[in-house]
């Protein structure tokens, strides 16, 4: 792998016009993640998903060199109906559109900062290899007291062009104070076998509101990382929802800060999986001020042989009393090759906090199927309103009514 | 000055502190395959138990220390330690408790374990073990007739080598983890049981262990068989002398239940904790795993864990047989500037097999206290739940408490549920007792045990009684 790494890089510096100071600061994040590796499971982060086995078997040889150089066609079959919106188009890892036609044009900056890198706390060698290969980043800054009338979709599309490539992208959002941004990330891909790398960082402000929904739902053969770090800042709240089901490997790792005081964070998640595929969330809450709060609901329902694991960490800081901290998953296991794995962890050094952590995993219960059966309904169908009412749950968490509607109608959930 | 306020005075300082001042004979410093052979040879072990060792060895030397625990600690040096240390008079073993060193006698009356027989009134039957050896056991006789076999393990190696040959090494293997294989390299004694099919002991057995000399390692072993249809609860007590220096202690503990037996093991460990300032006290690494190897068997663990500078142990259960019983219920104080990192581990195996894990922890001071469990329902053990609830109490905001439980299930037919809660002693529930007249620390006593209560109640009557004292010395001075 490391000729290749090499190779590729040395094809990506050729096409780029950075200062040697930037390419120098590159090199040394490709050392990093040559030394590094792709994470495998003695990591402990890693440790139910081996990264590095998971790209071996389904990949086997990565190539990291995207030819950026011409444009791609934008289908517009793929954006969603009914529903006004702002687009950013990434196709095969290449911006190819941003539009804010429905926004003032004064109120949001966009911003090129393809030199800065990468720098998270608890991140691992994949941002070294996202800082090595990045070409094109943007910063999108929502200035102070603007919020945006439309949510902003963001399009992810591969097409057949692209096989076993490693694709990098990096987007930075600065929201000031008393801004809002509704954002969605739609995944539509008809490429196969192709690893992704996603970066997102989140700066929020004084009385900020950010609501994030993340929807991966169109069946695809993808392995796909992405990495959120969010900054709260005071009387802050972000919103994450994501929706986790149609690659066939996909990890989505959230990283919040709640720096000031009254912050919240809340993250909800719905596994809902088939086919062998092998999904995971993972959250790491920081309370680092008093007077935080966070709120974490993950479902999963597993059929055909599937596997989903839920890591999540609520840190406490001794600093951070008065925190409020609730964490909870539950598992459906539909069939007896499918697997759940969760380790919802707290670690707490303040003592005037409220915290806690449920999980369950079973079965669907066979009384509730009982009960809907006696009262007309075949299995499929009782089967498909227990699973339906267990995942309505957490779409109902969903703040914004328009977008609720939205997902819902992806999913196919009834009401 | 009232009762509570007296035993509160007196029990203050570690009571356990004092050293025994006896000749010993120790094995040379350092670990080396010399060193194992003496231990082997001085115990007069027969030729497989030795391979049995050196095998283990082997195995260390290639083993690397592990660093995932929260509790970091300063590197210990395998070579400056002594394995092997004993009273130079249990040289040649005394054949009765009359020919046993009266510093020794003393010394036992003094931690409240009396080993005369006619002294002890409640019927438990005592294995004192002090620092390498096993000294005295008691009801050595009436626990005979029944065909119990109660002794130190050195003695079980001689006289009972098929079972010891059979048994030994079957859970906890030489290659285990790091300290587990040492332990298997160079133990020295702890206790063996054998409970008959279809017995049920008549009394309880306890094992009270005491470190004495300084810069020894304790390495005991003990090895626990319950025969089909067979019942055996089991005590552990430990203490040691006021060191400024850390000692390490690292036992194995095996137990085997066959078909339809149970097995109930209760710890109370109150190893010195170090000062208040966290200088000395014991590293208690401890392997703890019992195996249900028959169909309806249990093994139920309990843990009372006041004591020790870092404690560092998961006694766990693999429920191999069908329709196999595990639980755990532990309570972890941590004061001062003590560590703890436990829990448990639940491998379900077999089908139908249930597992119920309760833990409390309470952390004060300084201190860290860590619960670390695995919950892991296999693909073929079908029909199986497991309950876990893990609490934790701060008090104070220099402390921490964690929570790190590992949940697998691979079974649909499976049912696993987590619960974890962390808070703090409300101000009402405060406000309530000490407006009924009890004084802050009483109340924080008070709302503590009931916080503990479902722990305590799994305790033999006696032990119960002793550690919802511990539970409130604990915490003296942690308050306000």
């Amino acid at each position: 792998m490391k000729e290749q790494l090499q190779k590729d890089f040395d094809n990506s510096i050729k096409n780029l016009s950075l200062s040697q100071k930037d390419i120098e600061i590159k090199k040394f994040c490709l050392d990093n993640f040559i030394d590094k590796g792709f994470p495998n499971r003695k990591e402990e982060d890693w440790k139910f998903s081996d990264l590095n086995q998971i790209i071996k078997n389904n990949i086997g040889e990565l190539s990291f060199y995207n030819d950026q150089t011409s444009t791609n066609k934008v289908d517009t079959s793929v954006f969603v109906d009914g529903l006004e919106h702002n687009k950013i188009v990434f196709i095969n890892g290449r911006i190819e559109k941003i539009d804010f036609e429905y926004e003032k044009k004064d109120q949001i900056e966009i911003i090129d900062q393809s030199e800065t890198i990468n720098e998270f706390e608890n991140s691992n060698s994949l941002s070294d290899l996202n800082n090595a290969f990045t070409n094109k980043c943007f910063k999108i800054l929502v200035k102070k007291g603007y919020q945006l009338a439309k949510p902003l979709i963001i399009y992810h599309t591969t097409n057949s062009k692209i096989w076993s490539k490693n694709i990098n992208l990096r987007l930075n959002f600065e929201l000031d104070k008393d801004s809002s941004l509704r954002l969605i990330d739609l995944f539509n891909d008809t490429s196969e076998k192709n690893f992704l790398n996603i970066f997102y960082n989140f700066e929020l402000k004084e009385n900020a509101v950010l609501k994030n929904y993340k929807v991966d739902k169109f069946e695809n053969k993808n392995i796909k990382y992405s990495f959120n770090n969010i900054d709260q800042d005071k009387n802050s709240i972000s919103e994450t929802f994501i929706l986790s089901s149609g690659s066939n490997f996909s990890k989505n790792e959230i990283n919040c800060n709640l720096n000031g005081v009254y912050a919240s964070a809340f993250v909800n998640g719905v596994f809902s999986l088939n086919n062998d595929k092998h999904h995971e969330i993972r959250s790491i809450i920081n309370h680092l001020t008093e007077s935080t709060k966070s709120y974490q609901l993950i479902k999963s329902v597993l059929d055909e042989g599937s596997k989903a694991v839920y890591q999540g960490k609520i840190f406490v800081n001794s600093d951070a009393q008065k925190t409020d901290g609730y964490q909870l998953s539950k598992a459906i296991l539909l069939n007896k090759e499918s697997e759940f794995n969760a380790k919802p962890e707290l670690e707490i050094y303040a003592d005037d906090v409220k915290c806690s952590h449920g999980s369950a995993s079973g079965s669907l219960n066979e009384d509730s199927i009982f009960y809907l059966m006696s009262r007309g309904l075949s299995y499929q169908q009782s089967r498909e309103l227990l699973i339906n009412g267990f995942l309505l749950d957490v779409v109902e968490k969903i703040t914004d009514s328009e977008i609720k509607n939205l997902i819902k109608n992806m999913i196919g959930i009834k009401e | 000055m009232d009762n509570r306020q007296k035993e509160i005075n007196n029990l203050k300082d570690y009571k356990y502190g004092f050293s025994t001042d006896i000749e010993n004979i120790q094995a040379p410093k350092g670990l080396n395959e010399d060193v194992i052979k003496f231990i082997s040879n001085i115990k007069k072990e027969p030729a497989w138990m030795l391979e049995f060792r050196l095998k283990a060895f082997e195995r260390f030397k290639v083993l690397k220390e592990p660093d995932w625990q929260k509790p970091k600690f300063p590197k210990i040096d395998y070579q400056d330690l002594y394995y092997y240390s004993a009273p130079k008079s249990m040289k040649d073993k005394p054949k009765s408790l009359d020919e046993l060193d009266p510093k020794l006698l003393e010394t036992y009356k003094k931690l409240g374990i009396p080993l005369q027989e006619q002294a002890r009134l409640n019927g438990i039957a005592v294995d004192a073990v002090f620092d390498s050896v096993s000294v005295a056991t008691t009801f050595k006789d009436e626990l005979t007739k029944q065909g119990i076999i109660f002794c130190p393990i050195s003695e079980a190696i001689q006289s009972h080598p098929e079972l010891v040959k059979k048994y030994l090494g079957s859970v906890i293997p030489t290659s285990d983890h790091f300290f587990a294989t040492l332990n298997s390299a160079v133990f020295t004694d702890g206790s063996f049981v054998y409970i008959p099919e279809g017995v049920r002991c008549p009394m309880e057995l306890s094992t009270y262990f005491r470190i004495n000399a300084s810069n020894t390692g304790q390495f005991e072993r003990t090895l626990i068989i319950a025969d089909k249809g067979s019942y055996v609860s089991y005590l552990e007590g430990c203490t040691a002398p006021m060191r400024d220096e850390n000692q390490l202690h690292a036992a194995n503990v095996e137990l085997i239940a066959l078909d339809d037996a149970e097995i109930k093991y209760s710890t109370v460990q109150n190893w010195y904790p170090g000062d208040q300032d966290g200088k000395g006290g014991i590293y208690n690494f401890v392997t703890k795993r019992g195996l249900c190897k028959g169909k309806n068997s249990k093994i139920s663990w309990t843990q009372v864990e006041t004591g020790s500078a870092i404690t560092w142990k998961y006694p766990s259960c693999i429920l191999k047989g069908d329709n196999s019983v595990g639980e755990f219920y532990s309570i972890a104080i941590t004061n001062n500037h003590q560590k703890a990192d436990t829990g448990t581990k639940m491998i379900h195996l077999g089908k139908n097999t249930k597992s119920k894990i309760i833990s409390k922890g309470i952390s004060a001071g300084s201190s860290d206290m860590t619960y670390r469990g695995l919950v892991d329902i296999s693909s073929k053990a079908k029909n199986s739940t497991n309950y876990t609830q893990c609490d934790s109490l701060l008090m104070g905001n220099k402390c921490g408490a964690h929570t790190v439980p590992y949940i697998k299930n691979k079974n649909s037919e499976s049912n696993i549920a987590h619960e974890a809660t962390t808070s703090k002693i409300s101000e009402e529930q405060l406000h309530y007792c000490q407006q009924r007249g009890l004084n802050p620390e009483e109340a924080v006593g008070l709302i503590v045990n009931g916080f503990c209560k479902e722990v305590l109640q799994q305790l033999p009557m006696e032990f119960a009684v002793e550690a919802q004292k511990l539970v409130g010395i604990s915490l003296e001075g942690s308050v306000g």
